[in-house]
């Protein structure tokens, strides 16, 4: 059974992110957390538009804020963000990870400790490695992997580089993603 | 590529699927082995950050588990003062949110220019950073002879980095920067010299500071201040620890003294909520006092 859904893209990410949440049915009851590395300039204005287009809220998360589901949790530009304990997020200003803050990797690891193997981690398209190692650990701790098809990616390196690292599930082009999330969400 | 980076989560450990919730259980037992046996209570922390920090440390001092660190810690003195730099929080720049200290100039600076003199407490100061940068704007404001600082952090290391007052050159582009935006008056470089690839601020601004060593978990009140600074510390703190800072930080707050956090921390759902007024809610600067 799946308890919490964890997603991690960069360069193209936005699009991505959209027609998944997008594609998902309006009852999804297991909370999503999100890392995408994208400007503080330009987060605000990407969620109001995923509010309007999805089902789901969304928004930023907070500190020690405890998950619900139906709703969607980005990371906040310029801190990491972890999954705490079984029923709450945590957020960081520690180093960069892979050059990156938020760093998919600490999202990705802090949430496989937690969820181990009732947890869903999905990495799409980016130009960077970040999320590799946190597909890598999701995989050790039992959990589910989907890595987008890289000719689906409009950036090809990080799912090409989490395929090489470890072994995801499933690689998936981006239009059949949505439909693979909702069935593993039912078993 | 990869292996540039040697903060990357670890993954080759022995932890996985089968031994999961062994993991948990280990650091429980890490944390009151090191509490019992250097009195450092870390039992509190973020969960997320000491387990990142923990398996760091496995990775770097390759061992295989966490109670294997634990043996390590318990038989090596030396080696705790590596794990204790480990668990501390060393991130920080000059004019970290320059929006915070432009509120800052404009809505708290005007209430403490009318008093006779300030007393500003700085926790969890680390590499003195936030100290320097305080110092600088009260300097501007004509506040900082009439204003002493107590700059605390638990880890000595840092505190020795603080008072020196010298930074990286390289810093300084960003933190002129930051400078800027904040509303600084002059140019940041006019309060350093600088040499080889270092800075080195004036002397002259940490002259009223008092850089002691304080832990948070386990220290109380050591004076009655007007402004306590303590930004991005308590969002490594769990929930119960955050209360209990909070009430130290009140209780060594004078009645209308400012409490000034990190952007992403906040004193909602907190035991103090109803005991503090909001002054600026965006940089989360807040007045010891209820709410009218």
């Amino acid at each position: 059974m799946i308890r919490a859904i964890v997603i991690g893209a960069s360069y193209g990410g936005m699009e991505a992110i959209q027609a998944i949440l997008a594609n998902l049915p309006e009852n999804f009851k297991i909370p999503i957390f999100i890392v995408l590395h994208i400007g503080s300039n330009r987060i605000d204005a990407y969620l109001s538009t995923l509010n309007k287009k999805t089902f789901f809220t969304v928004k930023e998360a907070e500190e020690k804020e405890e998950f619900v589901a139906g709703t969607v949790y980005f990371a906040p530009p310029n801190y990491h963000l972890q999954v705490e304990n079984y029923n709450s997020l945590s957020l960081s200003t520690d180093e960069k990870v892979n050059f990156s803050r938020p760093s998919i990797d600490v999202l990705f690891e802090t949430a496989s400790w937690v969820f181990q193997k009732e947890l869903l981690g999905i990495l799409l398209t980016g130009s960077n490695s970040d999320g590799a190692l946190g597909m890598k650990s999701i995989h050790k701790f039992g959990g589910i992997s989907i890595v987008e098809d890289p000719e689906t990616a409009v950036a090809k390196a990080m799912p090409l580089s989490c395929i090489q690292l470890s072994k995801p599930d499933y690689i998936l082009p981006l239009q059949q993603i949505a439909g693979k999330i909702t069935e593993l969400a039912i078993k | 590529m990869l292996s540039e980076n040697n903060d990357l989560p670890v993954n080759d450990l022995v932890y996985g699927a089968d031994n999961g919730d062994l993991f948990d259980l280990e650091i429980e037992l890490l944390l009151d082995a090191v509490n019992r046996a250097y009195g450092y209570d870390f039992r509190n922390y973020s969960k997320a950050h000491l387990k990142r920090r923990i398996m760091h440390r496995l990775k770097m001092s390759s061992l295989a588990t966490v109670t294997d660190l634990q043996k390590k810690l318990l038989w090596e003195k030396n080696f705790y003062r590596t794990f204790l730099q480990d668990l501390s929080i060393n991130v920080t720049e000059m004019f970290r949110d320059p929006s915070f200290y432009k509120v800052l100039r404009e809505k708290v600076i005007p209430v403490l220019s009318t008093y006779a003199h300030i007393k500003v407490w700085l926790a969890g100061c680390s590499t003195g950073e936030e100290v320097y940068s305080l110092a600088i704007l009260l300097k501007e404001e004509g506040l900082l002879p009439r204003t002493r600082i107590y700059a605390t952090d638990f880890n000595k290391n840092v505190l020795e980095t603080a008072k020196q007052g010298i930074y990286k050159k390289q810093d300084m582009e960003l933190y002129e920067s930051n400078y800027n935006k904040s509303g600084g008056e002059s140019n940041l470089s006019d309060y350093y010299t600088a040499k080889y690839g270092s800075v080195m601020f004036d002397k002259s601004l940490a002259k009223n500071v008092v850089f002691a060593d304080h832990n948070l978990v386990t220290d109380g009140v050591f004076a009655e201040v007007n402004m306590v600074f303590c930004r991005n510390v308590l969002i490594y703190f769990d929930k119960i620890l955050q209360n209990k800072v909070l009430n130290l930080f009140s209780d060594s707050l004078t009645n209308n003294g400012f409490l000034c956090l990190g952007t992403k921390e906040s004193i909602r759902f907190t035991q103090l909520e109803n005991s503090f007024s909001v002054i600026d809610k965006k940089n989360k600067i807040y007045k010891k006092g209820a709410v009218k």
